[in-house]
Formats: C-alpha cells, sequence, structure tokens
C-alpha cells in the first residue's frame, strides 16, 4: 500500500476528510520550500502535492505559471528535485504527489523517471495533459511504483469516468471548474452536482479530490459538505508564498493550513 | 495516413489534453467527420474557396530562374496570390464553416507573425463569425501593423505575457481560454499541430495545394512533379503540399529554418535538430533541452518560429518518404532577393526557405525534370525585415 492509500484509510477511521496542498518547488526558492513543507505538515495538511515546473504549462493560470518560470529561472533541475524530496523526506513521512507535465517524464523515459522519484520519495503522479488514451507506457511503468492520479472534470461522461476511475489510483482529481489552475469562481452549483455525481458512480471505490480553484475555508466546508474526501488547495498557497517573508514563512503556512484542514474533521 | 482514428501517425499524434477538453475535441472530431463528405457543406466551402479566396491559384513556370540556374525546371504554386497573402486562408475559411455550423459563436485562434490571426479575422468576418486572436507580446511589437490589421477586421488581440511570449506561449493561452470556455467556444488551430483531429482536418483543408499541383502538372507534361517542395513551421502548407503526392513517386523535401545554424542554438528545425516530446496535446518531434523544457527558437521568418511541428511530419521523417531538410537566415535572403529579381515575386521569407532548395535541387538535376515549389505566401510583409537585414550586413 502506497503512503497516498494508506493516509486515506487513517483519515477515513477518524472520519476525517483530506487537505491537499499544491506548492510548486523551488518557488521562489529552495529553502522556502522546505519551510513551506515544515509550516504544512505542522498545520496538519494530509498530502502534499509538488510542482515541478515546465516551460509551457498549458492547465495552469496566471500564478502557478509564474511560479513555474520563478522556479525554471532559478535553475530547478530534475536532479536538483530529487535531492529536495530527498531532503523533506528525512523531515517527514508526509505523502508526496509530484505534479509536472507529460514530458517531463516522457523525454527522461517514464520508467526511469518513475524509478528515480520513488527512490527518492514520491508516491503518485499528476500530469494534467496525461489522457487516459495516451496512458499505456506511464501506467505500465508506475505499476506497483507509485499511484497514478487523472483528472475528471464536471463535463466528463460517465462513461469516461469509469474507465478513468480504473487506471487512477490513490484518488480520482475532480477538476472543480471549467478553467485552469486558481481561477476564482466561487463554489459553483455545477461542481457540487458533479462532486455529487462523481461519488454516486464510484460507490466509494476511490478517493474524490477536488481541486482547481478551491481557496478558502469556506471554499473547503462547501466541498466536503456536498462528498468530496479531499480539496486541494495551490494558488492560494503560492499567493501566500510570494507575499510573506522567509522568517514568517513556517507560521503563516502552519495558520493558514489550521484554518483550511479545520473544515475537513467532522463538526 | 488517410484518417487515423486514434489520431496516431505511428507514435507521433494523439491527444495529450486536459480532461477539460475531451467532450470539445470529441465534438469536434464528430462534426468535422459528419461535414467532410457533405455535399451542401463541400460545396459552401468550394465557394469561398474559389471566389473569395481566389482558387485555384496557377502553377507558373519560373522560366527566368530556371534559365538562369541551369538544371530542372522550377514551377512555383503561388499561394501567394490568395486573398490575404497567403495559404492560410484555406484552412481558416474550412474550419470558420465548420464552426458555423456546430453553432459556434466565439472564435478563438492564436498565432505567430499574425498571418494566420489575419486570415482568422478575414474568414470570420465573411461567415459573420466573432474572432478573438492570441498573440505573444513580442509578436505584437515586431507586428504592430498585423495587429492593425486584425482589429480593422474587427478582431480582438490579446496580447500573451506568459513564458517566451511567443507563438508558443499564445499557443498556450488559446488553449487555457478554451478549458474556460469549452462549452460556446471554438478554437480555430493554424497549423497542422495540437491534439486529434486538428493535424488531420488542417491538412485535408490545406490539400487542397497537392491535388491542384497534381492535376496542374498532368496538363503539362502528363505526369507527377519529379520533386516538390515547401517550407515546415508547424507544416500546414507542407503537409497539404505532400499529402496528396506521398503515394505518388515524386521526391518530396520539407524546408525547416536553420536561422543562425544548426549548431547555433537560433534556428528552427525541428526535424531536423529536435527529439520526440510532447507539446501542444500531440507527441511530435521537438527543441528541447535534455531536461525536456521546450527552447526558444529563431527565425528570420517569424511564421517559421515554432518550436514543434506537425505529427504527420515526424512520421514522414521516421518512415523516410519526406526529407526534411533546412536553411539558414542567409540562404534564405539569397533566395528571396534571386526570385524577386529574376522573376518579380516577392515571396514571404517563409516561403523563401522553400526556394533555397529548389535551388540546390534545381542544380543538380536535368532540363527534363520538373520541380514544384509551394510558394505558401507573399512578401510584402517582410519587406521592412529585409530592408533591416540588408542594411545591417551592408547588402544593398
Ligand atoms: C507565408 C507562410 N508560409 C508558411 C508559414 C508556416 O506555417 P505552416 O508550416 O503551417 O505552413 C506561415 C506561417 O505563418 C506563413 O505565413
Amino acid at each position: 500500500m502506497t503512503r497516498i492509500k494508506e493516509k486515506f484509510s487513517a483519515l477515513e477511521s477518524q472520519n476525517e476528510k483530506a487537505l491537499i496542498a499544491y506548492i510548486m518547488a523551488g518557488f521562489p526558492n529552495e529553502k522556502a520550500t522546505i519551510t513551506t513543507v515544515r509550516g504544512l505538515v505542522k498545520g496538519g495538511a494530509d498530502i502534499i502535492e509538488l510542482g515541478f515546473p515546465f516551460s509551457d504549462p498549458l492547465a495552469d493560470g496566471p500564478v502557478i505559471q509564474n511560479a513555474s518560470t520563478i522556479s525554471l529561472q532559478k535553475g530547478t533541475k530534475i536532479a536538483k528535485f530529487f535531492a529536495l524530496v530527498k531532503k523533506i523526506r528525512k523531515e517527514t513521512d508526509i505523502p508526496i504527489i509530484l505534479m509536472t507535465y507529460t514530458n517531463i517524464l516522457y523525454h527522461k523515459g517514464y520508467d526511469k523517471f518513475i524509478f528515480e522519484a520513488k527512490k527518492a520519495g514520491i508516491d503518485g503522479f499528476i500530469l494534467p495533459d496525461m489522457s487516459v488514451e495516451e496512458s499505456k507506457e506511464y501506467l505500465k511503468s508506475a505499476k506497483n511504483k507509485a499511484d497514478t492520479i487523472f483528472l475528471i472534470s464536471p463535463n466528463t461522461s460517465k462513461k469516461r469516468i469509469e474507465k478513468i476511475s480504473k487506471v487512477s489510483s490513490g484518488f480520482l482529481y475532480l477538476v472543480a471548474v471549467y478553467g485552469t489552475t486558481g481561477v476564482k469562481t466561487g463554489v459553483k452549483s455545477y461542481t457540487i452536482n458533479a462532486i455529487k455525481n462523481v461519488k454516486k458512480q464510484t460507490k466509494g471505490k476511490i478517493p474524490i479530490g477536488v481541486g482547481f480553484g478551491v481557496s478558502t475555508p469556506e471554499d473547503v466546508k462547501k466541498y466536503i459538505k456536498a462528498g468530496a474526501d479531499a480539496v486541494i488547495v495551490g494558488s492560494a498557497y503560492l499567493k501566500l508564498i510570494e507575499k510573506t517573508s522567509q522568517n514568517q514563512l513556517e507560521a503563516k503556512i502552519t495558520a493558514f493550513t489550521k484554518s483550511l484542514k479545520k473544515q475537513t474533521r467532522a463538526t | 495516413m488517410k484518417y487515423p482514428k486514434d489520431g496516431k501517425f505511428g507514435e507521433f499524434g494523439g491527444k495529450y489534453i486536459p480532461e477539460t477538453l475531451v467532450p470539445a475535441i470529441e465534438e469536434l472530431e464528430e462534426n468535422y467527420l459528419k461535414f467532410k463528405n457533405d455535399k451542401k457543406f463541400k460545396k459552401e466551402l468550394d465557394y469561398y474557396l474559389t471566389v473569395y479566396a481566389g482558387r485555384p491559384t496557377p502553377l507558373y513556370y519560373a522560366k527566368n530562374l530556371s534559365e538562369k540556374i541551369g538544371g530542372g525546371k522550377i514551377y512555383l504554386k503561388r499561394e501567394d496570390l490568395l486573398h490575404g497573402g497567403a495559404h492560410k486562408i484555406n484552412n481558416t475559411l474550412g474550419q470558420a464553416l465548420l464552426a458555423k455550423k456546430m453553432n459556434k459563436k466565439r472564435i478563438i485562434a492564436e498565432t505567430g507573425a499574425g498571418q494566420h490571426g489575419v486570415a482568422t479575422a478575414m474568414a470570420c468576418a465573411a461567415l459573420g463569425l466573432k474572432a478573438e486572436v492570441y498573440m505573444g507580446y513580442k509578436d505584437t511589437i515586431r507586428q504592430k501593423l498585423n495587429v492593425f490589421r486584425m482589429n480593422l477586421l474587427g478582431c480582438k488581440v490579446h496580447p500573451v505575457k506568459s513564458g517566451s511570449k511567443t507563438l508558443k506561449d499564445a499557443i498556450n493561452e488559446a488553449i487555457r481560454d478554451w478549458i474556460t470556455n469549452v462549452e460556446n467556444t471554438y478554437y480555430l488551430l493554424g497549423s497542422a499541430v495540437g491534439p486529434h483531429p486538428y493535424p488531420v482536418m488542417v491538412r485535408d483543408f490545406q490539400s487542397v495545394i497537392g491535388n491542384e499541383i497534381k492535376s496542374q502538372m498532368k496538363k503539362i507534361n502528363n505526369k507527377t512533379p519529379d520533386s516538390v517542395i515547401a517550407c515546415v513551421g508547424g507544416g500546414s502548407n507542407a503537409i497539404g503540399t505532400f499529402y496528396p503526392l506521398a503515394d505518388t513517386n515524386s521526391e518530396i523535401i520539407g524546408v525547416e529554418a536553420a536561422g543562425h545554424g544548426l549548431k547555433s542554438s537560433k534556428h528552427s528545425a525541428t526535424l531536423s535538430a529536435g527529439s520526440k516530446g510532447v507539446i501542444h496535446g500531440m507527441m511530435t518531434y521537438l527543441l528541447q533541452d535534455k531536461e525536456g523544457q521546450v527552447t526558444e527558437t529563431h527565425s528570420i521568418s517569424a511564421g517559421l518560429d515554432y518550436p514543434g511541428v506537425g505529427p504527420e511530419h515526424a512520421y514522414y521523417k521516421d518512415t523516410k518518404r519526406v526529407k526534411y531538410h533546412s536553411a539558414t537566415d542567409v540562404e534564405v535572403i539569397d533566395a528571396f532577393l534571386l526570385l524577386t529579381r529574376t522573376e518579380g515575386i516577392i515571396p514571404a521569407l517563409e516561403s523563401a526557405h522553400a526556394i533555397a532548395e529548389a535551388v540546390k535541387v534545381a542544380r543538380k538535376s536535368k532540363p527534363s525534370e520538373s520541380i514544384v515549389v509551394t510558394l505558401s505566401g507573399r512578401g510584402d510583409k517582410d519587406v521592412e525585415e529585409v530592408q533591416n537585414y540588408l542594411n545591417k550586413h551592408d547588402k544593398n
């Protein structure tokens, strides 16, 4: 069982849902990433999604695009990234998911990339431009090594949800809104309906995580109430990191995380 | 490949896209398959291609040029004579008409130099559709006049300030817009790139070039050309030229932009110097660094300045059906001047890449041999660029 699956079953037994925090590795620098992770762990985040920057992040909004650009300018490289994950692993056992784009894995070779990522302490992958149709080789390489978390959207057909939940492991990522990451549209009724429908269809076989545009404790509360097993908060963290100085970072991240995490506990 | 159901040309192509776009891509494919053989649709498109765009375009024997070189006979497929001055209108009319049939009211497109943006704005104005165009911020500065032209045609231009602020980022931004407004928006892609079915669809709309060449050459000397040559950016004029001739004996050559040379980092020769990768929803050849990050490109012609290439070209390269060569900026300027002075035809700098190759091929061939070059566009847009180049290099 992977750390991600263990985490979800532990939470289930405590009647709790998961808070997943997304941050971009190396934004604005490596030190800040390590400090942020400490704050996340202290604040009670359940899973960390660590972004690895790509030159052409077509599913991302302005906040994550900017973070990618800065991270790349600061010299984030695959080997350095894995070294960073190893460093983080010395401090915490929290599940870590790597989020990046298909070409980064493809270019190094799925087998080689996933092997090294796993060795560094990565537990799963999210690739927003990897469609189920193109995933054969990727799935083969990840099998028994790491979770493959696929995305679905409020407009995904039942037939496709069926197909995608079969290859998805760890959890199924429901994109909350039509849009890129970080768009703030408030909680839409179509999202609430989508959560309910997907839950009904998947019958608890796989946890459902809701992300894109989730930024406040209020958002978290609404999605959890609708039946989400996890919420993913990303751009809101990056904005906080951007405006906070290094010496305040850990405390601020801890406080924000606590405010979000509170909403995932049974009341 | 006629119509690859899974969108794959060998291992290339496919659909590497965010899930939100899947229903839109499926709707597009369904409608494209329905209308491509629909008699009424074909008739309507044919009408616009004929009386609006100016098809068929002539196949012109460049006698002065051929005699000056003293080898094979060079024929020019005059796409430069089309409305708007380039082959782009073949595709934009086809897709805009399809969008109209699909009841899409909002059209978005990307553009590099502005040629596809202008062609989109024209087709949309003619068909009564609203268009918005994404253009890299750097390109809006370099190609101010095309921005104004699009505005005149009633089209909004969004400068893109992310990434390298050029064509590849404009495509990213157009895709992001599409993800956000997926319900009512049609994405009118400008080259034979992107996720399936775009590469096939754009090829089909551009195949009018190769089909006309075939029948025009038949009339001239009752055979297919010995060689056909076209420049390759995303690859739409080239695939439209090559595909109808792929099952003949013609030698086929695509010409990429070698910029300052293939050994420099300043070029856009994706097939000649790239490696396999995933960009903009497709598996193809790609200019990237050791880590899989897409690199910035250079060409004297903005229309070839793209780090990827259409997946069918990637397939033709690997199966060796097509040879992919390249021309440097210097060779391109020479070819531009040569054609202008010998024939009184000012070619687009993109098309001048194909002319540069044609000169090399003609030199090695006999007067009985025929070489067809697709002259994808006219060079009026480039005269300032050429003037600057000549002043800088003291070539006047
Ligand atoms: C005149 C001309 N030729 C060629 C191209 C390159 O595009 P493609 O390779 O899709 O034909 C362009 C693109 O802007 C163009 O304007």
